[in-house]
């Protein structure tokens, strides 16, 4: 199958590829320890499930995915758990990041692995399952968990599988020997993915650059319905959304995803880890990594475990550390270059460059844009590179946006091609991350704005139902009082029905005597408040009068062998000592009177 | 042990902004060999005035802006305003016009409007409509062609460069151009006109037509190169030719003379390659370039058959200038992943 489109713009640079294909992929040898970020990949950072001085075994699970979008980490060899600590990390921020440290016991033992040969017969679900417990991200760079992107939701149908083969960045070499040697295994992870994916078409595109790895691959595809696709060479057809063009005529709408017109792409490198992950039940631990630059005596590609610090992979190369400029993690185009050596191989550590000054020299300082146009000729996205500067400079956000800032995939035509040597794609980068960040600001202040609101109604809500609440209260307590004085009124009548008639007489009699020793000063009462002799006075004739009709009414039950005799004694009895109490007070009163 | 870092791509191309210049500056050299040869040495006498003023320009400018003066002269962009205005002009013309023409394109056009790459007009043309409304004497002076049998010695020359030539003499060693010969007649036959006057050569001017061809093959050189686009240039001698076709009555010059007149005559190779492919003072995008190279073309013809300048390319350029942005707004590409839509709708949404 011939290409169906080009795609707007690109360069050629020098391609510097010829150097790390002369030897074929070796294995690098075991490192005196294995860094392993705990962070290798697009979504949450995996949480560790080993402790420090842990034994773990090859291939064990040392940290797990932390979220749907997240991948677990497995140990690249048998050892030790040295350390889960701050290590610098290959990052462009140059920064460090938590990672697991393993001392490597040197005795490669597995631990217990589920390779499962008759994949055809699992299920979608337990097939991912297991692709995502191989901890398997895109190699080609982004590193976005693979079983993530294989399981697009079913209402997605995907008609085209692209396999991307273009390997468009100078230098790296990683998926062209990839494909040279291990063609077949290629072939057999992209027939896992078909199984999941199901797509009517499945394309390889590949640049013309590689004529070995596209013979391996024709061999190895047969008649599959797999075919490989040669596009020309021209940077950067290896990005996602300009291969997805140049192999279907399609585009990727801004701001969508490739399922959306019906499309996944996967890097040849990770159809190999799918195949080992689920064909040989070996999780992903090592990758083929570039290692080039005129500072390597020689410079080829390595099978490497992750987490290999990156100056025991360059000694191997004869690295000559004095001869070397920069350290870049990635290709010339769109890697970064990295402070420390000491850094580890991760999952999407696609090549280590080591050039000297003479191969890679220095930006000149910048000179004024002369607005000549050859970045706007160069932009794959058909952006106006030059315009996007200008309104860089002047930081007007909104005129960056309306000229798509944010569909630049900062590739590096333009700083490539731009003779003033402006440096355009940091520009960009800058921007994007102002922009972002005032996005950020803006819903942080939206959020405490609702916050704000919210909580002004709900104490508003809260100060009314208190309110509400109050005078239903208060309504509620004068209406039990209205019912309660209807009650009463209606009740009175009523009491004489009461069975007890002793009570209320008792009442009565205790009202008779109260009145009664009320009535001799009833005068001096009303106005002022009872002397202590009178109120003593009161109390004994009141306690005489219980005390009589206690006695009276013991006499009546023992006499008619009431059960309540026994009762009425005690009662006798108790009147009969707070009447003698009674007495000694008034005679104590009179006393001090 | 710590490494540089800095920003991706590490990679860069060849090609720098101080040889974009050097190879314009080397694309004119068949114009200047053409020119000198068909009027004289006064071409190279102008060259040596405006490539001073403009180099002594340029450095006091930068010293008064506070830049590095050295980086900024590397450049050579200064050379080229001095080259395209000295080109521009009637061949030894007096210095101080010269002078008074670089101060315009250098100081004012230029730096004043914050320098290199912030100039909405092109330098040289700026330069060249200020001597030309300021001193239509002296601008429309131009000597005659070889094939005339009356070109100007070297000692007059010099003579008339360092304004000591006296006005009768000047005025007695001065041809009116071709296209100021077919304007100002109306009621001959071209045919006729052309046996009259010694100025006319075999398809164009003479000399001119040769001059215009050098300045054709510099051009094609910088095409080959990739310097600019072939969108402007073509939409400008296309349109013009189009433009003269329509008002072509075949022989009478009344009408404005055939296509091949106008390509041939006045500034207009010149004009096409060097001046419309200007970067900083045009559009941008291709749809912008065909616009923009099409509307000078257009105004060209306009300029040269109802105006009354001699030549019309400073005008119809500096008027694009003006439209450039307007148009660069109008003509965005089409961005990967989006729909064709109007820039007033993105604005919206």
């Amino acid at each position: 199958m011939k290409p169906l489109a080009t795609f707007h713009g690109g360069i050629h640079p020098p391609e510097n590829k010829a150097q790390s294909t002369v030897l074929p992929i070796a294995g690098a040898s075991l490192p005196d320890e294995l860094v392993l970020p705990l962070s290798q990949h697009i979504g949450a950072p995996a949480r560790p499930c080993v402790e420090p001085g842990q034994q773990v075994l090859k291939g064990e699970c040392i940290a797990t995915a932390a979220t749907a979008i997240s991948a677990p980490l497995h140990a690249p060899t048998s050892g030790t758990i040295s350390a889960i600590e701050e290590r610098p990390v290959p990052h462009p921020s140059g920064g460090t990041g938590l990672c697991i440290v393993i001392r490597p016991d040197g005795e490669q033992r597995w631990a217990p692995r589920h390779a499962c040969a008759a994949w055809q017969d699992l299920p979608r679900d337990q097939l991912l399952a297991q692709i995502r417990a191989a901890g398997i991200v895109g190699l080609g760079g982004a590193g976005f968990p693979t079983a993530v992107k294989a399981g697009t939701r079913p209402d997605r149908i995907i008609d085209t599988l692209i396999i991307n083969a273009a390997e468009c960045e100078p230098y790296i070499t990683a998926d062209d020997m990839l494909m040279r040697e291990r063609a077949a295994a290629v072939v057999s992870g992209i027939e896992i993915l078909r199984h999941l994916v199901q797509p009517a078409t499945i394309l390889i595109g590949i640049e013309d650059n590689k004529p070995e790895a596209i013979a391996a691959l024709q061999a190895a595809t047969g008649n599959s319905g797999i075919q490989v696709v040669t596009i020309p060479t021209l940077y950067p057809s290896g990005g996602e959304k300009q291969l997805i063009k140049i192999l279907t005529a399609r585009e990727v709408p801004s701001g969508g995803l490739p399922a959306d017109i019906g499309v996944l792409c996967q890097n040849v490198g990770t159809a190999v880890a799918i195949h080992d992950a689920v064909v040989e039940g070996r999780p992903l631990i090592s990758r083929i990594t570039t290692v080039t630059g005129a500072s390597c005596q020689q410079p080829r590609n390595y099978e490497v475990l992750i987490g290999t610090p990156v100056s025991h992979l360059l000694a191997l190369a004869g690295w000559d550390a004095k001869r070397c400029d920069r350290l870049i993690i990635g290709g010339p185009m769109m890697g970064f270059s990295v402070p420390d050596a000491a850094v580890p191989v991760v999952k999407t550590t696609n090549c280590i460059l080591a050039p000297t000054r003479e191969e890679l020299p220095p930006p000149p300082p910048a000179q004024a844009c002369i607005r000549c146009g050859l970045c706007a000729e160069a932009c794959p996205a058909s952006l106006l590179p030059q315009q996007l500067y200008w309104f860089a400079r002047s930081g007007e956000h909104d005129k960056l946006e309306a000229h798509h800032l944010f569909d630049c995939i900062e590739c590096g035509a333009c700083s490539y091609v731009c003779p003033s040597s402006i440096p355009l794609v940091q520009y960009y980068r800058a921007s994007k991350a102002e922009i972002r960040h005032k996005q950020r600001e803006r819903e942080q202040a939206e959020r405490a704005r609702q916050r704000f609101e919210a909580r002004q109604e709900r104490m508003a809500r809260e100060a009314a139902e208190r309110e509400a609440r109050r005078q239903a209260r208060a309504a509620a307590a004068a209406a039990a009082q209205a019912a309660k004085a209807r009650a009463d009124a209606e009740a009175r009548p009523e009491a004489p029905i009461q069975p007890a008639a002793d009570p209320v007489q008792a009442a009565i009699e205790r009202a008779r005597a109260l009145r009664a020793g009320q009535t001799g000063d009833s005068s001096a009462a009303s106005s002022t408040a009872p002397s202590p002799r009178q109120q003593a006075e009161q109390k004994v004739s009141t306690l005489e009068a219980r005390l009589t009709k206690a006695r009276k009414r013991h006499e009546e039950a023992v006499a008619g062998g009431e059960k309540t005799a026994a009762a009425l004694a005690s009662v006798v009895e108790k009147l009969e000592q707070q009447l003698a109490a009674a007495r000694a007070e008034l005679e104590t009163t009179e006393e001090q009177t | 042990m710590a490494q540089q870092t800095l920003s991706s791509p590490h990679l860069r191309g060849a090609l720098t902004t101080a040889r974009v210049m050097q190879l314009v500056l080397l694309a004119t050299v068949p114009g200047i060999i053409a020119l000198t040869w068909h009027f004289g040495i006064g071409t190279l006498l102008n060259l040596a005035w405006a490539c001073s003023f403009a180099v002594a320009l340029e450095a006091a400018m930068l010293r008064l802006r506070k830049r590095p003066i050295g980086f900024y002269l590397s450049d050579c962009s200064a050379l080229v305003t001095a080259v395209l205005l000295a080109v521009a002009l009637p061949p030894a013309a007096p210095w101080w016009l010269i002078a008074v023409g670089m101060l315009a394109a250098i100081v004012f056009a230029k730096h004043l409007y914050g320098g290199m790459g912030y100039n909405p007009f092109n330098p040289a043309m700026v330069g060249y409509v200020v001597l030309l409304i300021s001193f239509p004497v002296q601008m429309t002076a131009w000597v005659p062609p070889r094939e005339s049998g009356a070109l100007l010695g070297a000692m007059e020359a010099i003579q008339r460069s360092l304004a000591l030539a006296p006005q009768a003499q000047i005025d007695a060693v001065t041809m009116a151009t071709p296209l100021d010969l077919l304007r100002q007649n109306s009621a001959l036959l071209i045919e006729d006109l052309w046996q009259q006057n010694p100025q006319f050569g075999q398809w164009g001017g003479a000399g001119w037509e040769w001059v215009n061809l050098a300045f054709l093959a510099g051009g094609l050189f910088l095409l080959q190169r990739r310097i600019f686009t072939w969108h402007a240039p073509v939409a400008m001698l296309a349109a013009l030719g189009l433009m003269a076709a329509l008002f072509y009555d075949g022989g009478s010059s009344a009408s404005g003379g055939s296509p091949l007149f106008h390509w041939l005559s006045g500034a207009t190779m010149l004009g096409a390659f060097f001046i419309v492919t200007d970067p900083v003072t045009s559009a941008v995008s291709t749809r912008g370039k065909l616009i923009y190279g099409a509307a000078i073309g257009v105004l060209v013809y306009l300029i040269r058959h109802w105006g009354n300048y001699p030549d019309a390319v400073a005008f119809a350029v500096l008027l694009l200038n003006f439209a450039a942005p307007f148009i660069d707004y109008y003509t965005q590409p089409r961005v990967y992943g989006h729909g064709a839509t109007r820039p007033a709708e993105r604005e919206k949404s």
